[in-house]
């Protein structure tokens, strides 16, 4: 249980969540989008916002931000226009951003999450309204004391972002860290967005109050709290905790209501581990909305839609359970694997394929593949040991070249040294033991284990077991399960 | 007579026929720019090199046997509002003083691709904002007829060049009548298309939804040559019209029997100088004599088109001049600590820089609408007023479905009076609003009109009639022109007040 939900209030939180689209080009002008470029070198006219330059609607951004729409349950709407928000900054060139205002192309959505160690209930969280606009650029503060020397970087101006507004349905920070993995798992499985919150393309602003029950009945609320500035799900997560602190000592203190203050905006300081007024100017903002009047209306048609939809494949939630059924595995498997993302599934289901079992596959996955992932860190696409090599291990061990504690360190050992798996083999010395090297082994053992052997015929056949450890010493490629059934084969025969 | 007593027309057909070549003429054009551009002061750049490079390349291609344009050679002024990479391109503004810009406009492209020979480009209002030409950071323009009166605006540069002989054409655009009340004050022709006929890519924008370049000339027929170079798709430009380009020159030539011309009588009521009332009737005369019919129609919400107008312009301009910060490109503030009365607290050295700058770099009327669009848009008054403007707009342009449901065009007056003294109106913003009467209509339904003369006052100045078409009527309005035209000789009248 979390801290906060021993306190007697309700946590409410809300989402807004900004989310680059993976297109090759930007939302209304043909440069590309590649993150890491320098500096002003992936600009033209229309997105540096010189004078004459006009936008074109890049209509692949669009149905890529009807498939995260899709996804997210939402109505979509057949008709949809642009607008403009006014405001001056640097990194904004045309002094506007194109955005949607009152019309978005999609609304009244939902994206439920359940947590499988079950600290909290399924949770249905209902989505406001998912637009699309158009990214501004980055400015870049020179720190040194009085200089006031900011530079600019244009790259960024004018790529895709679709804005994600949730309704205030999440209860705990636990809950909405949750919910972010969930929505992050399935943009990631549409192909709509590579989130990759350090290079900027994932962005989330959470809304945060309290629902505090009083004696009367009534039921006060504290005033909403907009936090800024989270760089990773963990810092939303903290933020929310320590602004469900804050406002619950503030409470206490002022017992200030909602509407009592205009709505404040707190940047989180990810260091110090707080969150921190801004200025008051940066919040109140009359944005000048209007039509967007150098581009046309968009329509969508429910072909379209169709076709989107047709071609969408499953969300992460379905894929859960047709995983599971697929492949004969544990739920709790299958949750693991998905929640890794989709290249991860094609790994397993590759091996998987290779293997012909699914829960042989899922475990060598779960405890060799996956956790020596999480060690090295990385994509599963650069993980050395790709899926045939571990098929090939696992038929080894099947074969009974060698048991699975040997299967797992070969596997070590062609993830360190990127070798083949047949080149770690032939390296460790393991070879197949022929037969007769075995027999000759188990009749030296037991002529060396006159215990054992009485043991043996004595009934105690798990008295066999004291033999596989001599013979792994005298040779580390004996097959224990095959000098076990020989050795006690062969004392039977004894006289 | 000299090359440049010439239209374009006749200036075509000497170059095809081998009378004259494109250097000699670009040449005779950039003479006479010289001898009377102090006094006029219709351009703000010429480009000499540029131009008799183009002309010598022409002249080459004709000489090998390359087929060419019907334009090709023909010298040409473009508004200083167009894109340019090979000349400034300032709005005649200080803001954008000696900007170049890095690309061409779609009009620019074309005008290149039909071999025109680019001469320079004009004066004009500041970012098109006017109605005289007086709001140039770089000095007013004459009015070719009588320097002392004003060529109308905002394209007054482009129409006071071909009225005054420095060049056979002309590109101007029209956001609210500023082809066609400067082609009106200056005797000459002047079309604004339907919007979307011709790109705005690359036309530095004033109000987006409104803005449409057009041809300028002497005549329809030459208007018609320079509209079938300019006009055409571009992908570029997401309202522009995805459908084909008539041959403008066609139906010239076709008799006039049965068009049935509209005639709103709210347009003669009160304000209308008589003199202008006077030819406008004689014009609608000369019309019905070569077999049209003239009907009344209404255009019940016209009187609110200023109105209208003087809150889209300015909201969407507002919006596309916030470009203009200092932070780019453009005029910056030096950080000179200023003596100018006014704010002072400023919330950042960021804020004050962009106030400073934009203070610097604006005149007072693109400041003045500025304010004002800023003010329609803003919270609490959205409703009020931009949004009470478009609805108004739906009217105006139902207005003008509903008219052309019994009549082909509708003619009138194109301003209230002849050209006005220079400094006459300066001082009343509201006054100088009104000499848009008549043209804003036009642009906020997204039709067509065309200006042409019809007469001169007792004064010597020009009188200019202007017919409206519903939206591609450019074919019709051309050839209603053209019709004019071969009946009277209003176009072919000379400015005597420039000869030296
Ligand atoms: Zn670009």
């Amino acid at each position: 249980m979390s801290a906060e939900t021993q306190h007697p209030f309700t946590t409410v939180i809300g989402l807004e969540v900004h989310v680059q689209l993976q297109t090759k080009t930007k939302l209304f002008c043909g440069c590309i989008t590649t993150f890491g470029s320098p500096p002003n070198t992936q600009v033209c006219p229309t997105c540096l916002g010189l004078p004459g330059s006009l936008p074109v609607m890049n209509r692949r951004a669009f149905d890529l931000s009807l498939r995260a729409a899709l996804a997210l349950n939402c109505k979509i709407a057949l008709f949809t226009k642009w607008d403009r928000k006014n405001y001056f900054y640097p990194d904004l060139p045309k002094g506007y951003q194109i955005s949607q205002f009152d019309l978005p192309f999609s609304y009244e959505g939902h994206l439920e999450v359940c947590d499988p160690k079950g600290a909290f209930e399924p949770r249905t969280v209902r989505i406001t309204r998912v637009h699309l606009e158009e990214d501004a650029g980055k400015s870049m503060h020179d720190e040194t004391a009085g200089t006031a020397d900011s530079r600019i970087d244009l790259n960024r101006t004018g790529t895709p972002l679709c804005e994600i507004v949730t309704e205030p349905d999440l209860r705990s920070a636990e809950e909405a860290r949750a919910w972010l993995n969930e929505l992050k798992l399935l943009l990631v499985y549409l192909g709509v967005s590579d989130c990759n919150m350090q290079e900027g393309s994932l962005r989330v602003d959470a809304n945060v109050n309290l629902h505090i029950p009083q004696e009367d009945g009534r039921l006060a609320k504290t005033p909403i709290v907009e936090i800024k500035n989270m760089n990773s799900f963990r810092s939303v997560e903290r933020a929310l905790v320590y602004e469900t602190e804050r406002q619950w000592g503030e409470w206490q203190a002022t017992k200030a209501e909602i509407g009592s203050m205009p709505k404040q905006t707190r940047g989180w300081d990810d260091s110090a581990g707080v969150t921190r007024g801004q200025r008051h100017k940066e919040e109140s903002s009359d944005y000048r909305y209007f039509p967007e009047p150098d581009l046309v209306p968009v329509t969508v048609t429910e072909e379209q839609v169709t076709t989107i939809r047709s071609s969408m494949g499953e969300p992460p939630a379905v894929l859960r359970k047709t995983l599971a059924d697929r492949w004969k595995i544990p739920a709790n498997d299958a949750g693991v694997l998905v929640n890794q993302g989709p290249e991860l599934v094609r790994y397993f289901e590759d091996l998987a394929t290779r293997v012909g079992e699914g829960k042989v596959a899922s475990n060598w996955m779960q405890q060799d593949v996956l956790r020596t992932l999480n060690e090295r860190g990385g994509n599963i696409t650069d993980f050395p040991v790709r899926p045939e090599a571990v098929a090939d291990i696992i038929a080894r061990v099947q074969k009974g070249d060698f048991d699975t504690s040997r299967g797992r360190e070969i596997f070590a050992s062609v993830v360190e040294k990127g070798a083949s798996v047949a080149e770690v083999v032939a390296g460790m010395g393991i070879a197949a033991v022929d037969d007769s090297d075995l027999r000759a082994l188990c009749e030296e053992l037991i002529a060396e284990n006159p215990k054992i052997v009485a043991d043996v015929k004595g009934g105690k056949e798990q008295a066999a077991g004291g033999l596989i450890g001599q013979a792994k010493r005298k040779n580390p490629n004996v097959n224990p399960g095959k000098v076990r059934a020989l050795a006690i084969e062969l004392i039977r025969a004894l006289p | 007579m000299t090359l440049t007593n010439r239209s374009a027309a006749e200036l075509a057909s000497a170059l095809q026929k081998g009378e004259t070549s494109a250097v000699e003429c670009a040449t005779a054009f950039l003479d006479r720019i010289e001898a009377t551009n102090s006094t006029v002061n219709a351009f703000l750049t010429v480009d000499r090199d540029g131009a008799l490079a183009t002309a010598e390349a022409v002249d080459a291609s004709r000489a090998s046997g390359k087929p060419l344009g019907p334009l090709a050679g023909l010298p040409v002024a473009v508004k200083d509002v167009l894109c340019t990479t090979d000349q400034p391109t300032t709005c005649a503004s200080k803001m954008l003083k000696g900007y170049q810009p890095p690309y061409d406009a779609d009009v620019v492209q074309r005008l290149r691709a039909a071999g025109t020979v680019i001469l320079g480009k004009t004066n004009m209002d500041e970012f098109a904002m006017g109605g005289s030409n007086e709001n140039s950071a770089y000095g007013l323009v004459r009015n070719p007829w009588d320097l002392e009166r004003a060529p109308g605006g905002s394209s007054g540069g482009s129409a006071a060049a071909v009225a005054a002989d420095m060049a056979p054409l002309a590109i101007g655009s029209d956001t609210g009548g500023s082809i066609r009340q400067p082609a009106g004050l200056c005797g000459i022709t002047g079309l604004k298309p339907t919007y979307g006929r011709v790109s705005r890519r690359g036309l530095v924008a004033f109000s987006s939804s409104l803005d449409q370049i057009g041809p300028m000339a002497r005549s329809a027929k030459e208007c018609a040559m320079l509209l079938q170079a300019i006009a055409g798709h571009d992908p570029g430009d997401s309202t522009s019209l995805n459908i084909p380009v008539p041959d403008y020159s066609a139906d010239l030539e076709k008799p006039l029997q049965g068009l049935r011309i509209g005639r709103v009588a709210a347009h003669f009521s009160e304000g209308l100088d008589p003199e202008v009332a006077e030819h406008v009737e004689t014009t609608f005369a000369t019309y019905e004599a070569a077999g049209a019919t003239i009907h009344d129609v209404e255009l019940p919400h016209a009187t609110y088109g200023v109105p209208t107008y003087y809150l889209i312009a300015p909201s969407e301009a507002s919006s596309n001049l916030a470009r203009y910060d200092g932070a780019h490109y453009g005029h910056r503030w030096d950080g000179t600590p200023s003596d100018e009365k006014g704010i002072t607290d400023f919330d950042s050295p960021l804020v004050e820089m962009y106030c400073r700058s934009r203070a610097e770099g604006f005149g007072p009327e693109v400041k003045r609408r500025i304010m004002l669009g800023t003010y329609s848009l803003s919270s609490g008054y959205y409703d009020a007023y931009y949004a009470k403007a478009l609805r108004v707009r739906r009217l105006i342009r139902q207005d003008f479905n509903k008219a052309f449901e019994n009549v082909d065009v509708i003619g009138g007056p194109v301003s209230a009076t002849p050209a006005f003294k220079l400094g006459e109106k300066t001082d009343d913003p509201v006054a100088m609003y009104l000499v848009d009467l008549y043209t804003v209509g036009t642009n906020l339904a997204g039709i067509g009109g065309i200006s042409f003369p019809c007469g001169f006052t007792k004064g010597s100045l020009p009188v200019g009639f202007q017919l409206q078409g519903p939206a591609l009527s450019e074919p019709l309005l051309l050839q209603a022109t053209h019709q004019y035209q071969q009946a009277t000789d209003w176009h072919l009248k000379r400015t005597a007040a420039l000869s030296s």
